[in-house]
């Protein structure tokens, strides 16, 4: 099967002052993939999606988007790129000035022209399709709970239905209902509108959950890529620790008991 | 049997033009359609949509790339669908490229409103990501509303108006019970001088006091100048230009070096501490202090009171002296009174109480400016929004209460005598 590469990341190098985070870091992200990038605090996995989204600058190294490299793009060309992802950030980062339904249809109002009403109805579609409810179309974010921030910020991420979505700690924060419900939102929207999801994640379930592939973040670099089960093979003693951790044992456990029904 | 369902649609699009032609199925080899684009974006190519018709039904074939940029053409075409009659109404997606969440809702859309009107509509060709969407926006149909629900404008009116009067009434008691507890965490901090917050307070003096100095000398001394300026040239015609001394000597020390202290201070310290405690509102900061064990009041709002408690006089005073000094150097300039000249007629000019009523305002309206500041900042609640709409709020009302009590205290001093 060939794989067609949507954003390829090369020889990346990040540093804050005389902190290096990163150095030499090679990345690609296929697309139809779901790619969990793990690893310890501080490891630099916000740092990297900032730097993939074009929010932090890199000292060096490549990023190449719909394969075109950042930097040698015209300000038109970032701005495609732009309508072509959506980002959902760690606490959902909802403008708190607008309404749940205001903030889907801002990156609408911007990019295209079309009547409110036709607006309204996407909005509409997209609250639907996150899984609330419509009463919470009219409330600013203040008004809802952290996993309806959550939910609302994906519908914000798919108002232009990017083809990649960029996730920063989804189910952090959440309870364990609520995390596995949007794993399986995720999953669910990913087979539904062929995404590709790019997953910072701390959460062992969401790995094995919905995971196509994951990317180790440690030593300044990606360590190893690979399928869940190619990690549990890795002989690193922090992806050993990781994966073979207490956690992760329940995490596995979890995975391959039988479904209930 | 032919006839043609629709006409119009002459939108022009951002990019590109765009072109309708609708034919049926009689007149076989016609290609028709309408289309959008190219588009800027890359990658998306072109929508349109080819309608046909027998007498009996309705073909329709979405092509290209049904998408969100598309959307507003898409719906335009689409609203001027109609069965007229006709019992079936087929949607051929076997010649669509791509179809997204939009483009599916307009499908769907289109569905339902033929299907009210009582014809029969399937959906042919789709592949199974396609109809998996299809079915996943038919699901999220729910009308729903973007605003929350606004009433009559007259009624609103009213309603605001009882609120405003209302939500004034509340602030008015509240703030005398805020009053009442900076009084209380002060007794308690007096009874108990190790709990006093010293390099909170030293540093909140350094704040508001020290670094506020040069603002507020180059604004009196600039007034107190403007002030000598103008009434030498009333004074003037009455040939009385010596009392200029007199005008700017008393009205500096009275009244108009604290309040202009006032009014500075609000508007640099008083917002500063709203939107101080409002942050650490928001980010649950102040929650975190309860649970400590920790006195909000004690932490937050006493080093602050009690900080401009002790900077409004100083101020005040630093300001009345830039006042006499730019008014001086006007006199000096303007009149030719010798500095030496001016001082003996200031000495002349005031009397003990002059400088007495400052020093009795000053601290009160400090205490006023501050309590204000740390009150707004506590009813901070919910976005970042709030924390603007609170700081306005604020420095409004700092500077309002202060000319009221000023006002107050006029009429205090005048009864009193002094």
């Amino acid at each position: 099967m060939t794989r067609d590469t949507i954003i390829t990341v090369r020889g990346l190098r990040n540093q804050f002052g005389p902190q290096v985070i990163h150095d030499h870091l090679d990345l690609d992200i296929f697309r139809g993939e779901v790619l969990g990038i793990v690893g310890g605090s501080g490891t630099g996995k916000s740092v990297l999606l900032r730097t993939i989204l074009g929010i932090n600058r890199p000292a060096a190294g490549r990023v190449e988007i719909f394969g075109k490299a950042r930097g040698e793009m015209t300000r038109a060309e970032e701005q495609s790129v732009e309508r072509r992802w959506g980002v959902l950030f760690q606490d959902g980062a909802l403008f708190s000035s607008l309404t749940v339904a205001q903030n889907i249809q801002v990156a609408l109002k911007e990019h295209l022209r079309m009547p409110q009403k036709l607006m309204d109805e996407i909005a509409a579609v997209k609250i639907g399709l996150v899984g609330l409810p419509p009463e919470a179309g009219p409330k600013h974010p203040s008004e809802l709970s952290g996993g309806m921030r959550k939910r609302a910020g994906l519908a914000r991420a798919l108002a232009l239905d990017p083809e990649i979505v960029f996730l920063d700690e989804p189910t952090a924060g959440l309870d364990p209902i609520g995390a596995s419900a949007f794993d399986e939102l995720i999953k669910n929207l990913q087979a539904t509108l062929g995404l590709t999801v790019f997953m910072v994640t701390h959460d062992l379930d969401s790995l094995y959950a919905i995971c196509d592939r994951i990317a180790v973040l440690a030593e300044k670099k990606v360590l190893v890529t690979g399928t869940i089960q190619e990690m549990m093979t890795q002989e690193h003693p922090w992806i050993r620790e990781y994966f073979h951790g207490p956690r992760g044992r329940a995490a596995m456990a979890a995975k391959s008991a039988p479904p209930k029904s | 049997m032919a006839r043609n369902l629709h006409t119009n649609l002459l939108g022009i699009d951002r990019a590109g033009t765009l072109l309708i032609r609708v034919c049926s199925l009689a007149q076989s080899g016609c290609a028709g359609g309408l289309r959008v684009g190219p588009y800027v974006m890359t990658g998306v190519a072109e929508a349109w949509l080819d309608v046909s018709e027998d007498a009996s039904s309705l073909m329709l074939r979405p092509q290209g790339d049904w998408v969100v940029v598309h959307a507003d053409t898409i719906d335009k075409a689409l609203s001027d669908i109609h069965t007229f009659d006709r019992k079936t109404a087929t949607f051929d997606l076997s010649h669509l490229s791509r179809l997204d969440t939009a483009g599916a809702w307009l499908i769907y859309r289109t569905r339902r409103s033929l299907e009210r009107a009582g014809a029969k509509v399937t959906i042919a060709g789709a592949t199974v990501p396609q109809s998996t969407l299809l079915n996943a926006v038919a699901k999220a149909d729910r009308p729903l509303r973007a605003e929350p629900p606004s009433g009559n404008i007259f009624t609103n009116l009213l309603v605001r108006m009882g609120s405003s009067l209302d939500e004034g009434a509340r602030t008015g008691r509240d703030l005398v019970g805020f009053f009442g507890l900076v009084l209380e965490t002060l007794a308690k901090t007096i009874a108990n001088p190790f709990r006093m917050r010293t390099t909170s307070t030293v540093y909140h003096m350094e704040q508001t006091g020290l670094n506020a100095v040069p603002i507020v000398s180059l604004i009196s001394f600039l007034i107190g100048a403007v002030l000598a300026y103008q009434g030498a040239e009333q004074l003037r015609r009455f040939g009385g230009e010596v009392f200029t001394v007199n005008l700017v000597a008393v009205s500096f020390l009275r009244e108009i070096g604290i309040l202009l202290t006032a009014i500075i201070v609000a508007g640099r310290s008083g917002s500063a501490f709203t939107a101080q405690i409002g942050s650490m509102k928001l980010r649950e900061e102040i929650d975190a202090m309860r649970t400590l064990g920790l006195d909000p009041m004690e932490v937050l709002v006493l080093p602050r009171v009690l900080a401009l408690l002790v900077m409004m006089p100083i101020l005040g005073f630093i300001s009345a002296m830039m006042g006499l000094l730019g008014g001086g150097l006007v006199v000096w300039l303007e009149l030719g009174m010798s500095p030496a000249m001016y001082v003996e007629r200031v000495k002349d000019a005031i009397d003990v109480w002059d400088a007495g009523v400052a020093f009795i305002k000053a601290p009160v309206f400090g205490l006023l400016i501050a309590m204000i500041g740390c009150f707004e900042g506590l009813k901070v609640e919910g976005s970042a929004e709030s924390v603007g709409q609170r700081t306005t709020v604020s420095v409004v009302e700092g500077i309002f209460t202060v000319i009221v009590v000023d006002a107050f205290f006029s009429i205090m001093f005048v009864k009193l005598g002094i």
